[in-house]
């Protein structure tokens, strides 16, 4: 089986195409150029260089959210439009599943993080076992102070990556009193390769959705949807 | 693979000065549109430059009421909810599918970011995904030439005056896909002052609509709302000044517990707001000789503003063109045809087309 993968969450933009028995191609760009004008080019050079047919990819992988909403769309939208064209299903990826995926065999609590602004960070704890990832806790917007407290309660040994990580290194090191490490460069960012192997477990699975039902989720209402809400619950108590 | 597609029409395009025989022409051309710039997700699919196969629309426009207006980011959440939905009943109503379509066109700018970017990504996908030329087209151009739909004698050189909610242009339309602009709103756009006043009287967000309908129960000379003229380019717009004094008219009455007569200050705003467009757009026709006038975006479909243009242009024997209401306001059918004449140009876009919110006319 063949997926190929996308991942425009963040700064990164990630796309890959992965078979269960190898990385057919994996390109990441972490520049401030804007997803709209790397991902597609990024795509067909990948294409290009692999002699690749995309009507042999059973499924396009995407990193669905949390992350920057505009990035998110540009991801999606690109999936979506492949999804169209190529009449194939797509696999919705949280994105810090994916992120986590990137330290396969870790034994330490994996949490990936991304700075979600408003003090506040997208983050999940994962655990590898029996050679599959398992959610230990699923993808949630929180303040550090908060995630921080929780790891410690647990106590146990965690790693950590992510963009949210640079941000909020101040923070970790002097909250954490459990032991902790921070991944390395090669596999601290989103990756695409990472979405793919994860997108084949989904397809495998059955967990795959049709081109039009995609959406990301972006965990956060936008902001006028929560102004709209908080007005509405004043209003509630007045009368 | 797209720069040989290119060198092929553009030499068909030759030929055909060459040899008196398009090329291009002996098969039909079919291109999917999409536009998202606002808060209608839209796709359709155009024959020819202009046969309309399809035009479907997804309106937002009830989520964004209840905001007052459109909201940037609640219109970008709907548009990636509902685009493959919309390109597929674009694709099916016009009995095709993607194998038939020649090149996709796409609306880039000007309008909001991130609503554009998700037109944007998805035709390129579409375009990448089937190895079809993709064709980035202008919003306002497409407005322009929606004209052409049912029109089917119009043809460039003509005039245009553009009025929506982001838009107020008077422009002179030297041939396919080539613009000048005489003139442009220097503040507030029409469709926007129309926004603004509506909110004022109390009727309601989208405010065009709404103030024509209440503007015939209305005395239009009540009130003489000022009417601002540009000295230095006597082709420019201002509405801030109209929307200031309607505002200020109903405090006044406010303060002094006088009642006001919410028809008569509609009445008399439109009337101020259209006699302006007017003016300056027959005063350009006097300037530069035109014989053939149009107008286009969403407050064209304001019939009072089509029936005193429609009246200003009799007057001077110029012939009047504007398009049926639904292909006034936002639309993906005026892009497919904005994207036709492109495409017959040559005009093709790369995979790293980007959404441009400030795109100017006339820019590529």
């Amino acid at each position: 089986m063949r997926v190929l993968a996308l991942d425009s969450s963040g700064l990164v933009a990630a796309v890959a195409i992965v078979e269960e028995e190898q990385t057919i191609a994996e390109y990441t760009i972490n520049y401030k150029k804007t997803h709209s004008q790397t991902l597609l080019p990024m795509l067909d050079e990948i294409v290009r260089m692999t002699e690749m047919d995309l009507t042999t990819v059973d499924a396009i992988a995407v990193a669905g959210g949390p992350g920057s909403f505009t990035g998110l769309r540009i991801g999606s939208a690109t999936a979506k439009g492949l999804g169209l064209a190529l009449n194939k299903p797509l696999i919705h990826i949280p994105t810090l599943e994916g992120m986590a995926y990137n330290l396969y065999g870790s034994t330490s609590v994996i949490c990936p993080m991304m700075d979600a602004r408003r003090n506040q960070v997208y983050t999940g704890l994962y655990q590898f076992s029996d050679g599959s990832l398992k959610v230990l806790e699923g993808q949630t917007a929180i303040a550090v102070e908060e995630l921080i407290e929780k790891l410690n309660e647990s106590g146990r040994e965690v790693i950590f990556l992510g963009d949210g990580v640079p941000v909020y290194a101040e923070k970790l090191r002097e909250g954490l009193s459990i032991p902790y490490t921070f991944a390395p460069a090669n596999m601290n960012r989103q990756r695409a390769a990472s979405v793919g192997l994860l997108g084949l477990e989904y397809l495998k699975a059955g967990k795959t959705e049709p081109a039009e039902a995609h959406q990301p989720n972006y965990l956060r209402p936008s902001q006028a949807e929560r102004e709209r809400a908080e007005r509405e619950r004043v209003k509630g108590q007045v009368i | 693979m797209q720069k040989q597609e290119k060198t092929v029409c553009q030499w068909n395009w030759i030929s055909r000065k060459v040899k008196g025989v398009d090329m291009c022409e002996t098969k039909d051309v079919l291109i999917l549109a999409i536009e998202s710039s606002c808060d209608e997700t839209a796709a359709a699919v155009i024959k020819n430059g202009r046969e309309v196969l399809s035009n479907i629309i997804s309106s937002q426009i009830d989520i964004h009421k209840l905001y007052g207006g459109v909201v940037p980011e609640i219109a970008s959440r709907k548009h990636i909810e509902k685009i493959n939905q919309v390109i597929e009943e674009a694709l099916k109503e016009a009995e095709t599918t993607l194998d038939d379509i020649d090149a996709v066109g796409v609306t880039y700018g000007p309008g909001l970011v991130g609503a554009l970017l998700v037109g944007v990504a998805e035709a390129k996908a579409i375009a990448y995904a089937k190895n079809i030329p993709l064709i980035g087209v202008h919003h306002i151009e497409g407005h322009i030439s929606a004209n052409y739909i049912e029109n089917k004698d119009l043809e460039p050189p003509f005039s245009c005056l553009v009025v929506s909610g982001g838009h107020t242009h008077l422009v002179r339309v030297k041939g396919y896909g080539e613009y000048e602009i005489l003139g442009r709103t220097r503040d507030d756009a029409a469709g926007e002052a129309f926004d603004k006043v509506a909110r004022a009287v109390g009727l309601g967000y989208p405010g065009g609509p709404k103030i024509e309908k209440l503007s015939k129960e209305g005395n239009p000379y009540a009130i003489a709302f000022p009417k601002a003229r540009i000295a230095d380019s006597p082709y420019d717009f201002s509405f801030s000044g109209v929307k200031s004094a309607v505002l200020n008219y109903i405090n006044g009455c406010q303060m002094k517990g006088e009642p006001y007569n919410q028809a008569d200050i509609a009445a008399s705003f439109q009337k101020a707001v259209i006699d302006v467009l007017i003016e300056n757009a027959m005063h350009a026709a006097d300037e530069f000789g035109m014989d053939k006038f149009a107008i286009a975006g969403g407050v064209a479909s304001n019939s009072t503003l089509r029936n005193a243009m429609k009246e200003a242009c009799e007057k001077k024997g110029i012939r009047f063109f504007y398009p049926s209401p639904v292909y006034c306001t936002d639309n993906a059918a005026m892009i497919g045809v904005a994207a036709y004449y492109e495409y017959r140009k040559g005009t093709r876009h790369g995979w790293d087309l980007n959404a441009v919110p400030n795109l100017k006319l006339g820019e590529r």
